[in-house]
């Protein structure tokens, strides 16, 4: 792939904290190199923010191997920028051509305050795993790996699901503000499992219960969720949660 | 949403398949025939207040939706483009839906209010829903209105189908597939049928 550098002017998105009123503040930034990643880039215009006694651009990155979901940034109107199926972090700047103008903003969503600039709150979805994304364990030596037969096709489903990686890219792009694909993703990862078995109704009531109260929005099946998920979350987990949840909600007698 | 949507649906199966006797051209005689007992069995009588009841309810669930959803993002993007990962019918459902609600005021004063006055405020005096039907679509604006209805409902149903499916989680893998095409079936197949009702009698294909 041909490399080449570019000049870019940045518009981004500043916040003093989730009280303030934020704005867009515009920068430029010079030779930027096509290998790089996005946060290279913003790494880049942080150390000239620095020396010019500027206050640097709060975000959030940690692996930078696209696997921890702490990236986010809405990038030109989409969530982790303009590829499929990739996080911010693993987004590298040959997909801009030199004298582009880009807009970065934070995730927006009622249940994700921002907490400064680009960093939003995201501790909605810890709520969310605390009222039931868990399993019951026996205490003691742990169990032989293989001491309970799984079918081959419901591992692999299981394991598609949690493939989530919490970024909240879903909530963020849904135009509802909605978290069923990240719920539905951490429902079906237990309930296609022997040992998520034992609170399997009480799992989906609680955490779609917990969903609701953290002021998420509801699902309208556009599956922009799906397009946008760096992890290609299927939304037939979405399905899947649905009928957990008519089934839950049948059995509960409460 | 998904419940009343279905409720909707199978209704427009049988308003479809009974005004579609008038393709038969025997000047409206079996169509006013089924028309008369639609309007006089006592069964479709109480089913009638079920339908209105589903389309209120649906109503109000596509309003409470609207509230909700817009609340939860209190701060909008400056920069957004969800052409990029959703089709634009899918996001549209509730304009879609409010160009229906104003579509289904029009129609019902054409030909829901003539037949219940004839009924109940003459005594039961003889109405000729066919004759009405190809009066009111000699105007050509009331056939663009009409159309207009259509392609509103068309677009609203080739999301609804599908979604309501998902909603109630009666789908998986295999089954996707064949609900879009079953969707986009039901779909053509129902909105060619009411599509051409006032074509027809404005054009004079039907006596």
């Amino acid at each position: 792939m041909e490399h080449y550098n570019m000049n870019l002017t940045l518009k981004v998105w500043k916040q003093k904290n989730s009280k303030a009123k934020g704005s867009f503040e515009t920068y430029q930034v010079k030779n930027i190199s096509s290998e790089m990643s996005f946060l290279e880039m913003f790494d880049v215009l942080n150390e000239q923010l620095i020396e010019e006694n500027k206050e640097p651009i709060a975000f959030d990155h940690d692996c930078r191997e696209g696997i921890c979901g702490m990236c986010s940034m809405y990038i030109n109107g989409q969530a982790h920028g303009p590829w499929q199926q990739n996080t911010t972090c693993q987004l590298h700047m040959r997909a801009f051509k030199d004298g582009d103008t880009i807009v970065v903003e934070p995730w927006r969503s009622r249940a994700f305050p921002v907490i400064r600039d680009l960093v939003v709150d995201r501790t909605s979805f810890d709520r969310i795993i605390q009222a039931g994304g868990y399993i019951s364990v026996n205490t003691g030596n742990a169990v032989d790996a293989n001491a309970l037969p799984i079918d081959k096709k419901d591992a692999d489903a299981a394991f598609m699901a949690a493939a989530c990686i919490g970024c909240g890219a879903c909530v963020a792009t849904c135009k509802n503000g909605s978290a069923m694909l990240f719920t539905s993703a951490k429902v079906s990862q237990l309930a296609l499992l022997p040992q998520g078995a034992p609170e399997r109704e009480s799992r989906v009531l609680n955490m779609v219960a917990q969903m609701d109260k953290e002021g998420f929005g509801n699902c309208t099946n556009t599956y922009a969720c799906e397009a946008e998920c760096p992890k290609g979350i299927s939304v037939s987990n979405i399905a899947r949660m649905n009928r957990e949840f008519l089934s839950a909600e049948l059995n509960s007698e409460d | 949403m998904a419940f009343t949507g279905f409720f909707l649906i199978t209704f427009l199966i049988v308003h479809a398949g009974i005004n579609s006797c008038i393709f038969l051209n025997d000047n409206g005689e079996t169509f006013n025939t089924v028309a008369h007992f639609m309007s006089h069995n006592w069964i479709l009588r109480f089913l009638e207040i079920g339908l209105f009841v589903g389309l209120i309810l649906h109503i109000v669930q596509g309003l409470m939706l609207w509230r909700q959803n817009a609340a939860a993002r209190p701060v909008k993007y400056y920069s957004n483009k969800p052409e990029k990962n959703s089709k634009w019918y899918s996001r549209s459902m509730g304009l879609l839906g409010t160009l229906l609600l104003i579509f289904l005021v029009i129609h019902l004063s054409h030909f829901y209010v003539g037949t219940k006055i004839a009924l109940y405020v003459h005594n039961d005096e003889p109405h000729n829903l066919y004759e009405e039907m190809r009066e009111v679509f000699q105007q050509w604006w009331v056939v663009l209105i009409y159309l207009a209805g259509i392609v509103a409902l068309f677009w609203h149903l080739m999301h609804g189908f599908q979604s309501a499916f998902q909603s109630l989680g009666l789908n998986n893998k295999k089954f996707v597939p064949i609900i879009k095409v079953a969707g986009f079936g039901y779909t053509v197949i129902i909105c060619l049928a009411f599509a051409l009702m006032p074509i027809a009698f404005h054009f004079h294909w039907i006596s």
